[in-house]
């Protein structure tokens, strides 16, 4: 399963995902992906020079599922943090999509 | 209310000034997160899942309609216009930035607010009865004591790293309504031997990991003594308390491991030999700080007012938030009105800035200035004329906040849970409203009676689910949420910790299973019992068979 690396960002403490660019997104579709253990390593060598940085603080690696091309977050948390927002929900017991 | 002295406001202005040198050296590089996140923590700052969060001490639940007001302008200048009142009589802010926090806290002080004590391993924000000075069953006011012990406990050196939170709450009424015995220490004011007022000291209650009920260390307590014997258990349990394991750290572990009476035996030899004419307050001391809270100036007025008994019988919305949000005074023709923050669709305890700014409104024209948070999530208003609460209903009608569910199932005491909180496992505020729906017919609630449902998204238990009624805990189960359901616990007086029913409900089955519990009760109940007389009469199984079908 692919991964990515997330995090919060050190002035407001906002989501991001390390991205295809080199930078930070807010959006999960951005990420950029580690599709091997040597590619997570690598993403995550560069998320700690970004802590060393203080542009984002509270880093780890999470997989992801690619569905049509789109990326998804498996856990109901790593849901709800990627949609910033609460209890926004299509059913309400649903995750928010 | 207490106002700050010199002392209480340069200190709390330097506090601000610290942590805005401590933020700019984060931001500029000089302190790693590792080092930055206890000091940003001893001022109510976490980190959240989407957010910074802070949390805003509200001392023992009192507020100023100026401080409302400020923290309605926090709301909206540095968040996003809404807030949320915790079970600690607190405030929390969920979307602060980092970097305007130093403002933020300035803008607190100038209101006689601050963060501190609401997070670390100290002595936090002391709770109270949120009817205190008002209350009709009311032997002493708490509030003096809070402060005397807020003042005492803040930046005390000794017991400024303690093992780990300390919780400390007080009632001075015949009724327990903040849950004392579910505190590291809870002190109830009672009528001593001599006629004189004292405290009856628990210790030891608490819910989390391993939920507890205090136990009585001490019948009566001198007040005078109140801080010297405070701080002798404080060093008992700091000297002994475990710092090796965080969930085995609360005072509530080494109180049961010990045993009662081993521990009260160690307490009361550090008090006997401990300096109280150096810790406990003078006399003239405790008069002055008792003079900040002397009862409002409030003409006895009838005790009936015609114009409430007219409209009472005309209007039955009326009639049922009469019958549950008001609350009788200890002043003839005045009563205590609950503003509930539970109408269904609301996220339990949230508040918009826009509705800070009514309530505080509502306070200068009906309650002399004066609202408190409750920690069942709702705010008050203490002191109404009863000749006033037709008009203040039209006004509550007018704001959206005239829902009369006090006490009752629709007054859920709710956590923040996954949609917020870093600690969470489980949501709780979709199941919340989704359970608030079912139940939304007043009439319904009515009948059930009152009925206390608690919800926690993680099993720290913010959301009090061992106290419930019908407490309900979310888990996470492989991936999935799961919601673990108890029943018969009892915040009040005979204060009880739930018992598990049995195997936990996916979220969209909960609404049901609560149905079905309460269905179970209407079914069983004899008359004029209330959840709780029903199910200690019945006990669990046909609860259990209910829910799980015929063992």
């Amino acid at each position: 399963m692919p991964e990515i690396v997330t995090a919060n960002r050190l002035v407001d403490g906002i989501v991001v995902y390390l991205a295809k660019d080199g930078g930070w997104t807010e959006e999960l579709d951005d990420a950029r992906l580690a599709e091997t253990e040597d590619q997570t390593k690598a993403l995550e060598a560069e998320a700690a020079k970004a802590v060393a940085a203080r542009i984002v603080v509270a880093v780890y690696p999470m997989s992801v599922e690619i569905e049509n091309g789109k990326v998804h977050a498996l856990s109901v948390r790593e849901r709800i943090r990627a949609a910033h927002k609460t209890t926004l929900t299509k059913d309400w017991y649903d995750v928010p999509l | 209310m207490y106002r700050y002295d010199e002392f209480d406001s340069a200190f709390v202005r330097e506090r601000v000034a610290e942590f805005r040198g401590q933020v700019e050296r984060r931001l500029a590089g000089a302190l790693t997160e590792d080092e930055f996140r206890p000091l940003r923590l001893r001022n109510g700052l976490y980190l959240q899942l989407h957010a910074y969060m802070l949390r805003i001490a509200i001392p023992y639940g009192v507020l100023s309609p100026k401080q409302l007001r400020q923290l309605a302008m926090i709301g909206r200048r540095w968040d996003r216009g809404y807030g949320h009142f915790t079970t600690r009589q607190n405030l929390q802010y969920n979307w602060a930035k980092l970097v305007d926090i130093p403002d933020l806290l300035a803008a607190l002080a100038d209101v006689e607010m601050h963060c501190i004590q609401t997070s670390g391993n100290c002595v936090r924000n002391v709770t109270a009865d949120p009817f205190a000075g008002a209350a009709h069953d009311e032997l002493e006011d708490p509030r003096p004591w809070c402060e005397i012990l807020r003042q005492w406990s803040t930046l005390h050196p000794e017991f400024n790293w303690l093992p780990r939170k300390f919780k400390i709450a007080i009632s001075g009424a015949a009724e327990d309504r903040a849950a004392i015995a579910f505190h590291d220490i809870g002190l109830k004011i009672v009528r001593g031997p001599d006629g004189e007022n004292g405290f009856r000291v628990l210790v030891g209650g608490g819910m989390g990991r391993t939920p507890y009920v205090g136990l009585e260390i001490r019948s009566f307590l001198p007040k005078q003594h109140l801080l010297s014997y405070i701080e002798s258990i404080l060093r008992v349990y700091n000297l002994h308390g475990r710092r090796d394991n965080i969930n085995k750290a609360r005072i509530k572990i080494l109180v049961n491991q010990l045993g009662i009476e081993k521990f009260r035996e160690d307490v009361e030899a550090d008090w006997a030999r401990s300096r109280k004419d150096a810790v406990d307050l003078p006399e003239d001391e405790i008069r002055r700080i008792m003079s900040y809270f002397a009862p409002p100036d409030l003409p006895a007025r009838p005790a009936m007012d015609e114009g409430v008994e007219r409209r009472r019988l005309v209007d039955a919305a009326f009639a049922t938030w009469l019958k549950h949000n008001v609350r009788p005074h200890r002043v003839p023709g005045y009563v205590s009105a609950v503003i509930s923050l539970k109408e269904p669709g609301r996220t339990p305890g949230d508040a918009t800035s826009d509705e800070m700014d009514f309530v505080a409104d509502l306070a200068e024209r009906f309650s002399v200035n004066e609202v408190r948070v409750n920690y069942t999530q709702n705010l008050i208003l203490p002191h109404v004329a009863r000749a006033d609460l037709p008009a203040l209903y039209d006004e509550l009608v007018r704001g959206g906040l005239a829902t009369g569910n006090f006490d009752l199932l629709g007054d859920m005491i709710c956590c923040p849970g996954l949609d917020y909180c870093n600690l969470a496992n489980a949501r709780s505020i979709p199941i919340a409203k989704e359970i608030a729906k079912r139940f939304a017919d007043p009439e319904r609630q009515e009948l059930i009676g009152p009925l206390r449902l608690n919800m926690s998204g993680c099993i720290n238990a913010c959301g009090h689910h061992h106290s419930g009624n019908i407490g309900i805990l979310g888990v996470d189960k492989k991936g999935t949420e799961l919601y673990q359901i108890s029943l018969g616990g009892n915040p009040k007086d005979a204060a009880a910790v739930g018992t598990i029913i049995g195997p936990g409900f996916r979220a969209e089955a909960v609404p049901e299973a609560i149905d079905t519990i309460v269905e179970t009760y209407l079914a069983n109940r004899d008359e004029g019992e209330t959840f709780l007389d029903t199910w200690n009469r019945i006990g669990a199984a046909p609860f259990k068979e209910a829910l799980y079908g015929a063992a």
